[in-house]
C-alpha cells in the first residue's frame, strides 16, 4: 500500500538507486539482460538436476569495487520425485 | 627533487575540481613545497581567476606545446607565494591542441624542479580527460554527495583502473552537514561505501569558498574558515601524514572510516 506509506528519506533513495545503477554501469549489464542471463542459467541447470525455478536466486553483488554474480539454487530432494 | 604529478578529475562538471586544485596548490606551497599547477581545461580556463592571476597571463599551455615559448615563460608566479606557479590553459583553442604525450613531456620537464605538479582536468571522459591523466602518478576524484556526481565519479574510477593508474583518492566536496543529519543528503560514509576508494578529504558546504573565489584568493588563506583547515589537512595527507578527520558534527562516522578501510 504505497499510498499510505510515509515517504522514506531521500538519502536512502539515493543510496539504493545508486547501488543498483553502479552495479549495472560497472558490469555493462542492463537489468533486462541480467534477467535473460538468469533464465538461461536456470534452464541449463534444470536440464541436469531437479530444481524449483521459483526458489532460485541469482544476484549481482559487490565487495569493494569487485562485482560477482552469486547464485543460490536450492536442489529438490530426489526422494520426493518418485 | 622529483615532483609527484597529481591529476584532479571528476567526470561531472561543476563539482569543484578547480577550487580543489587551487586550494591544494596553495596549501602545499604554504608548507614550503615547490608547486606548479596546470589548467588542463583548454577553451574554458578558470584556474587563473580562482588563483587571482588572470591579469598576468602572457603565454599558455598550448603556446608551450606548439613551441611558441619556453616552458618557463608560460609559468606565472603567484603574487604572494614565490614557490607557487600556474601554467594557464589557452582560452581560444580546443582540447585537440594538446595530446597525452604532450602532457607527459611538459610534466617530465617540470619534475626535476618541483615537489608537486597538480593538473586540473576538464570535466568529461573524452580527450581532455585523457591528456590530463596521461602524466599522473596519482589521481584525485572530486565528487559531491549527489547521485549524478557519484555515478560519474564511479565511471571515472573505472576508467582510471583500466588505465592502470591505481586506485584514486577521494575528496567529497560541498557536504551539507545539516542535510545529512536530516537524512536528505548522502553522507560521506555512504559515498565511500558506494565508490570504495580511499577518502582523503571531506569539504563542507561553506559560503567562504565563493567569497574567496570572488576575490581571487583561495579560501585556504582565510584563517577563519573551517574549509581552510580541511584543505590544509588534505595537503598533509598527500604528504604522507596521518591526519585525523575534522569532526563536522557527524558523530560515529569518523571512527568507522578509519577502522581498516583502504
Amino acid at each position: 500500500m504505497g499510498f499510505f506509506r510515509r515517504d522514506k528519506k531521500s538519502a536512502q533513495s539515493a543510496r539504493e538507486r545508486l547501488q543498483l545503477v553502479l552495479i549495472h554501469d560497472r558490469t555493462d549489464l542492463t537489468p533486462a539482460e541480467l534477467d535473460v542471463l538468469k533464465n538461461e542459467l536456470i534452464a541449463v541447470i534444470a536440464r541436469h538436476i531437479h530444481i524449483d525455478p521459483d526458489a532460485v536466486r541469482i544476484e549481482l553483488e559487490h565487495e569493494g569495487r569487485e562485482q560477482r554474480l552469486v547464485a543460490d539454487i536450492p536442489l529438490r530432494n530426489a526422494e520426493k520425485r518418485r | 627533487m622529483s615532483a609527484k604529478v597529481i591529476t584532479v578529475t571528476s567526470g561531472k562538471g561543476g563539482v569543484g575540481k578547480t577550487t580543489t586544485v587551487a586550494n591544494l596548490a596553495v596549501a602545499l606551497a604554504l608548507t614550503g613545497d615547490r608547486v606548479v599547477c596546470i589548467d588542463g581545461d583548454i577553451g574554458l580556463r578558470n584556474l587563473d581567476v580562482i588563483l587571482g592571476l588572470e591579469n598576468r597571463i602572457v603565454y599558455d599551455l598550448v603556446d608551450v606545446v606548439e613551441g611558441r615559448c619556453r616552458l618557463r615563460q608560460a609559468m606565472i608566479r603567484d603574487k604572494k607565494l614565490s614557490n607557487l606557479f600556474l601554467i594557464p590553459a589557452a582560452q581560444t583553442r580546443d582540447k585537440n591542441a594538446v595530446s597525452p604525450s604532450d602532457m607527459v613531456r611538459v610534466c617530465d620537464e617540470l619534475r626535476p624542479d618541483f615537489d608537486w605538479v597538480l593538473i586540473d582536468s576538464p570535466a568529461g571522459i573524452e580527450r581532455g580527460f585523457r591528456y590530463a591523466i596521461a602524466p599522473a602518478d596519482q589521481a584525485i576524484i572530486v565528487t559531491n554527495p549527489e547521485v549524478s556526481a557519484v555515478r560519474d565519479a564511479d565511471r571515472v574510477i573505472g576508467l582510471l583502473e583500466a588505465e592502470e593508474k591505481g586506485s584514486p583518492s577521494l575528496i567529497i566536496n560541498r557536504l551539507d552537514v545539516n542535510m545529512v543529519r536530516r537524512n536528505e543528503m548522502l553522507s560521506a560514509e555512504d559515498v565511500v561505501d558506494l565508490l570504495a576508494i580511499r577518502l582523503i578529504g571531506i569539504v563542507p558546504e561553506d559560503d567562504r569558498v565563493l567569497i574567496a573565489s570572488n576575490r581571487g584568493r583561495p579560501v585556504v588563506l582565510d584563517e577563519a574558515a573551517v574549509t581552510a583547515r580541511v584543505f590544509q589537512n588534505i595537503a598533509r595527507r598527500l604528504k604522507g601524514e596521518d591526519v585525523p578527520f575534522i569532526d563536522l558534527g557527524n558523530r560515529g562516522l569518523w571512527s568507522r572510516l578509519f577502522s581498516g578501510r583502504r
